[in-house]
């Protein structure tokens, strides 16, 4: 992080059953330790939080400024320091750009990556996930399978 | 808390498979409602068209979670350490996806064996919509 880069705010991620459960099913999962009283997150779970808990100000503080019309999902990560997080525990979460740079592209043009990094810190304040998402912004609006 | 849910035998070149669909515009719409996305390029088909696309297509994060349930299903929900995707090419409604696995790691340890796998997932008759790898720490026997 640059040395003049704001703290990023915090907000809270309750991590819950019912949810778990909508998302396992939505994933075609049948496995059953997403279907116990206190199951863990399947492994993308953690994209629900910039959906249904990132305040606004998170969201502002991490946003990539590319153009949507021609900006692609990249690559996305996800890092578990222990067993992923489970049912009925609150995460704290910030959100940050860690890295943008730029590439010429195969095809020709400029190609510009950001990637986000969320991070998830349990009660006692010990890292426990991350979410790395990089997106990239085409030199053209994105056409059927043109990559 | 860790359910023996993978062999503790897993091996180097060890490898698995699984088909998901032929996917439906309700399988995207579903994932949409869980994970919250709703850019209507993946559900509203005027609005794909309209961005010059010819219909709706599938969420990457939906593929992408589909490989997490094949790696999770395969070695372990509680296990799993890192997953990782890249995404390479569209998903269509219509479309069936082959997700494969194989073991290119597996390293005992003092807190359990270190697994790395290689993943791919391909759509039926088309080319690799994502590749991924991920790694679970298993417990020791």
């Amino acid at each position: 992080m640059a040395p003049d880069a704001p703290t990023p705010v915090t907000f809270e991620v309750p991590v819950e059953r019912g949810k778990i459960r909508e998302f396992a099913t939505a994933t075609l999962s049948e496995n059953p330790a997403y279907r116990t009283a206190d199951p863990v997150i399947p492994p993308t779970f953690l994209t629900t939080a910039g959906f249904f808990w990132q305040s606004a100000e998170s969201k502002a503080q991490a946003r990539h400024g590319l153009d949507p019309r021609r900006t692609l999902h990249a690559e996305q990560e996800y890092v578990f320091h222990g067993p992923p997080p489970r049912a009925g525990q609150t995460l704290t979460a910030t959100s940050r750009i860690t890295d943008r740079y730029e590439k010429e592209g195969r095809r020709g043009g400029r190609l510009t990556f950001v990637t986000v990094v969320m991070e998830f810190r349990d009660e006692h304040g010990t890292l426990v996930a991350e979410q790395r998402s990089t997106a990239v912004e085409t030199a053209h609006a994105p056409k059927e399978n043109d990559r | 808390m860790t359910t023996a849910q993978a062999s503790p035998a897993v091996r180097v070149g060890d490898m698995a498979e699984r088909s998901f669909g032929p996917l439906t515009v309700t399988d995207i719409v579903r994932y949409a409602g869980a994970s919250g996305d709703f850019n209507p390029l993946h559900h509203d088909d005027a609005a794909a068209k309209a961005a010059g696309f010819p219909g709706v297509f599938s969420i990457g994060m939906f593929q992408a979670a589909l490989v997490g349930t094949f790696a999770t299903d395969w070695l372990g929900a509680e296990t799993v350490r890192r997953f990782t995707t890249r995404f390479k090419e569209q998903v269509w409604p219509g479309d069936t996806l082959t997700v494969a696995g194989s073991v290119t790691s597996v390293r005992p340890g003092v807190e359990g064996i270190a697994v790395e796998v290689d993943l791919a997932c391909t759509r039926d008759g088309g080319g690799v919509a994502i590749s991924g790898r991920a790694e679970f720490l298993l417990p020791n026997p």
